[in-house]
């Protein structure tokens, strides 16, 4: 190759194979973290001028009171905060916060990784009060628990309902109606998308047609 | 005789149901139960381009208590169906029920944890209008078929509590 006989006396690891190219410099907010932080900035990446950081559960209230705070940084907008449920993977779930700053043109991703047997992360309620209701959203969605977050109840869903719906594992087809549904002829097979009620005073569904 | 009396051509004879039928059909009030999307197009057939009011539909009375027709427009989701089902008693007969859009007659494209997958899972119903939204023809449409139902079948639609006729409900597919 060009490069080994440009450099004669850099070390090869294996015969024919080229130097490999310097790591691209990171981007400016995620040196800016990784400078402050050091090693709890787990993982990166940048699309379009737009970045994202993978920092770690622990000591994550600091981060983002530097990132609030940091003249540099000045990200005084919270744009959503949501999770993701990566199954067979552990860590199993990945809460993800966007971050906005009306002063500094940048945006910026957050992904904390959390485990399935606790999950629980800090809240970030005190640092932007928008956090309130998508943390008690994200908390009855996935059953991950935010720490210090003073009113963790459900928003969205109603009283009596049971389990995180969102959770790869919610049995996708199920329902939980709150008033006795009345039977029907369904045309339509819908097959495991939708399972028979299971209210007391719900008859089974019956097919008009057993062709599907 | 060779006697006519006069105004002979202004009166029609008819039975009294299709007479009542009639009226009913051409001033059917309605109560919009609007939770999403859908609510756009019924906007929009109410206004003055497609204008229901052309068919005696036009007000919109914000009170089950005063109304014939149930509009349910949008996606009814199960925290929402207890409200539905209240309001659906609280209409007093005879009342007919259109389920508005693919949502409301069948779930729609939700499949989930949430959506009540047709409200004819909680109420009744006598037309539904397919679409996502559906055009405000197809509205226009399914609001002819309503009428075309009254004058037949009378005052007792799917809710009838002395049905007389048969409970098949007419279904309305556009694709």
């Amino acid at each position: 190759m060009s490069e080994d006989s440009a450099k004669p006396s850099a070390p090869e690891t294996a015969p024919d194979a080229p130097a490999a190219p310097p790591a691209p410099e990171p981007p400016p907010l995620t040196r800016l973290l990784q400078e402050q932080f050091g090693e709890r900035v787990l993982g990166h990446h940048a699309q379009h001028g737009d970045e994202t950081v993978s920092i770690r559960r622990e000591g994550m209230r600091d981060v983002f009171a530097f990132l609030k705070r940091d003249p540099r940084c000045a990200f005084d907008l919270m744009i959503d905060l949501t999770a993701v449920d990566y199954l067979p993977r552990t860590p199993r779930f990945e809460v993800v916060y966007h971050l906005k700053s009306l002063t500094v043109p940048h945006r910026l991703r957050v992904k904390v990784p959390v485990e399935a047997q606790a999950p629980e992360v800090d809240s970030i309620r005190e640092l932007w009060i928008a956090a309130d209701w998508y943390e008690r959203e994200c908390h009855e969605m996935y059953g991950i628990s935010f720490k210090g977050h003073p009113n963790l109840k459900p928003l969205l869903l109603y009283d009596g309902f049971e389990g995180h719906p969102l959770r790869k594992d919610y049995p996708k087809g199920r329902q939980q109606p709150l008033v006795p549904m009345r039977p029907v002829k369904e045309r339509y097979d819908y097959g495991e998308r939708f399972q028979p009620v299971e209210h007391p005073h719900t008859p089974a569904v019956t097919l008009e047609r057993q062709e599907s | 005789m060779g006697m006519k009396f006069p105004f002979a051509d202004a009166y029609v004879t008819t039975k009294l149901d299709q007479v009542l039928n009639w009226a009913r059909k051409f001033s059917l009030f309605q109560y919009p139960f609007v939770t999403a999307c859908c609510g756009m197009e019924y906007m929009a057939v109410s206004a003055s381009h497609y204008d229901q009011s052309r068919f005696g539909a036009e007000i919109p009375r914000f009170s089950p208590r005063q109304s014939d027709v149930l509009w349910v427009v949008g996606t009814v989701n199960q925290k929402m169906a207890p409200v539905l089902k209240r309001v659906y008693e609280q209409m007093a007969d005879p009342k007919w029920v259109i389920a508005f859009g693919a949502c409301a007659s069948s779930g729609g494209f939700y499949q989930n944890y949430t959506a009540v997958p047709g409200i004819d899972r909680i109420i009744p119903v006598d037309i539904y209008i397919a679409g996502c939204p559906p055009r405000p023809e197809a509205v226009l449409d399914g609001i002819i078929e309503l009428q075309r139902l009254i004058q037949e079948r009378g005052p007792h639609g799917m809710s009838g509590i002395n049905p007389r006729q048969t409970k098949e409900p007419l279904v309305l597919s556009r694709d």
